[in-house]
């Protein structure tokens, strides 16, 4: 039998982020502003996945993020894992989560909104006992998570 | 700790003993912290003991509305959106207490309209003002203005969010016309989609334990986002479509708003349903000797004239409350107590 192939390269030292949702993966690469990443990135679009049936995969080589920045990811994607390479090695198995605040990610969805039509930043809650919505800390308008627009930077 | 440095360097220059010094800066800094909390962005943000320091502070403007209490003080009032009712309530507010008024009514002699932001227009106004009453047309301007302002910010509408010294007022016509707040029936008549005074109702009573009646046709119900704000916080309410003289028999408190043709996207529902919140004097048969109907005016076709002479009528009375109710958020804004107020030697009557 043929050994079955890599997709996508290991690296030596970063953060891999795996089970990404494939329609999702766009958003994140937005969010973590790869675009201005000077070391290697490695995206794989569409894999195989048994449990998601496409899903993508981000490895970052001599890239670390800080709590913060990785749980603004919870609110595109509020299942990942993220995995971190140390000498090919993964040291540690990390989940992101939704922090009570988020500021200057979320876009507001009422047009009447100030932080859409000042230069500021959007500052939002998190609402609800299911923490599924998020609350506009300047004009109340509630935005389920599903339904969330990331501000353009 | 900015701002304890900045002080220290600020008071070297004068060189006062060390505890003078300290004396002074902790002084100030209590000053800075109470102005950063004293601005007025929603009524959402008091709790019921300051409600009802609010409304014993009105109840003392009422009695002595003419002072010099803020005498060499200048209140700005920024209308970035025309409400010359709010704006010549809160006017009167302050030149009837001493202050200096500068600001514009109108938007168009601003420069915002040559591309300048609220941040720029808010920053340059509080270096020539005590305190800034601001109108915007845009949601959230008002707790935005308040979070970049040196000076205190009180609301006076911004967008369909917040409206407190509406609040403020209806809050006060209903304590005097009952003589307390706690456990009325309120029942709220009309457009309770998009009107906000009766969102803020809902979330100044809470403290209050009412029970609210929503009569509205489906078009204009109240949104699910404040009936589960009522389920949460404990508040008993009933839904009514059908307005008539026994729907209303239980009422302490009949509040009416403006049924608006331009809400409605379909106009037949419009002409349908825009007589059925009509107030008309034989509604008011079966009404409690106490009832007391409030309106927060402009009233377009919610009540007939003929009932403005009948005991229950109030709503000129409310609008003339707004003038006690905007004097006492000014005080309080500024930091005046109602000790000094009780206290207060600048009355004229």
């Amino acid at each position: 039998m043929k050994e079955k192939q890599l997709l996508v390269a290991a690296i030596e030292n970063g953060t891999v982020i795996d089970h990404i949702p494939s329609e999702k993966l766009f958003a994140v690469v937005n969010l973590l502003h790869l675009d201005r990443m000077t070391s290697a990135v490695t995206i794989g679009y569409n894999l195989e996945s048994k449990e998601l049936g496409k899903k993508s995969i981000i490895k970052m080589a001599d890239k670390f993020f800080t709590d913060e920045e990785l749980n603004q990811l919870a609110v595109i994607c509020p299942n990942l894992t993220l995995c971190i390479i140390h000498d090919y090695e993964i040291t540690e198995k990390r989940t992101v989560a939704l922090p009570d605040e988020l500021k200057g990610i979320v876009k507001c969805a009422n047009p009447k909104c100030i932080t859409n039509n000042e230069p500021m930043k959007t500052h939002f809650h998190v609402h609800g006992n299911e923490r599924n919505a998020l609350k506009c800390h300047y004009c109340n308008t509630i935005i389920q998570l599903d339904d969330v627009q990331l501000v353009e930077k | 700790m900015k701002n304890y440095t900045f002080l220290k360097l600020s008071l070297s220059k004068y060189c006062l003993s060390e505890e003078k010094e300290v004396n002074l800066v902790r002084k100030t800094l209590y000053t800075i912290g109470n102005m950063e909390k004293r601005s007025l962005v929603t009524i959402a943000d008091h709790s019921r003991e300051k409600i009802e320091y609010l409304i014993q502070m009105a109840e003392e403007f009422e009695r002595h509305p003419n002072r010099r209490l803020l005498e060499g003080r200048v209140v700005a009032t920024l209308f970035f959106e025309p409400s010359t009712r709010t704006r010549l309530s809160f006017e009167t507010a302050a030149n009837r207490l001493g202050a200096r008024v500068i600001g514009f009514a109108d938007p168009k002699v601003t420069s915002g309209t040559k591309g300048e932001t609220l941040k720029d227009t808010i920053m340059m106004v509080s270096n020539y003002a005590d305190i800034i009453v601001m109108r915007h047309y845009l949601e959230g301007a008002a707790r935005y203005a308040s979070e970049i302002a040196p000076v205190p910010i009180v609301n006076a509408g911004d967008g369909a969010n917040q409206h407190p010294s509406q609040t403020m007022l209806d809050l006060y016509s209903i304590y005097k016309t009952q003589g307390r707040l706690d456990n009325l029936d309120i029942y709220l008549v009309g457009d309770l989609k998009y009107g906000r005074t009766v969102h803020s109702m809902l979330n100044a009573m809470y403290h209050f334990n009412p029970t609210f009646h929503f009569i509205a046709p489906e078009e204009l119900a109240m949104p699910e986002i404040y009936k589960n704000f009522c389920r949460d916080h404990g508040i008993r309410y009933v839904e009514h479509t059908d307005f008539n003289a026994d729907v209303i028999s239980g009422a302490d408190i009949l509040y009416m708003t403006r049924v608006q043709r331009e809400r409605f996207t379909d106009l037949m529902e419009y002409e349908r349903v825009k007589d059925r919140y009509l107030l008309k004097l034989d509604m008011l048969s079966k009404a409690r000797p106490n009832m007391k109907i409030l309106h927060p005016l402009p009233r377009v076709n919610e009540i007939e004239y003929s009932i403005d002479e009948n005991p229950h009528a109030y709503y000129f009375e409310q609008a003339h409350n707004g003038l006690f109710a905007r004097q006492a958020l000014l005080c309080d804004a500024l930091g005046i107590t109602l000790e000094e107020i009780r206290n207060d030697s600048t009355i004229i009557n």
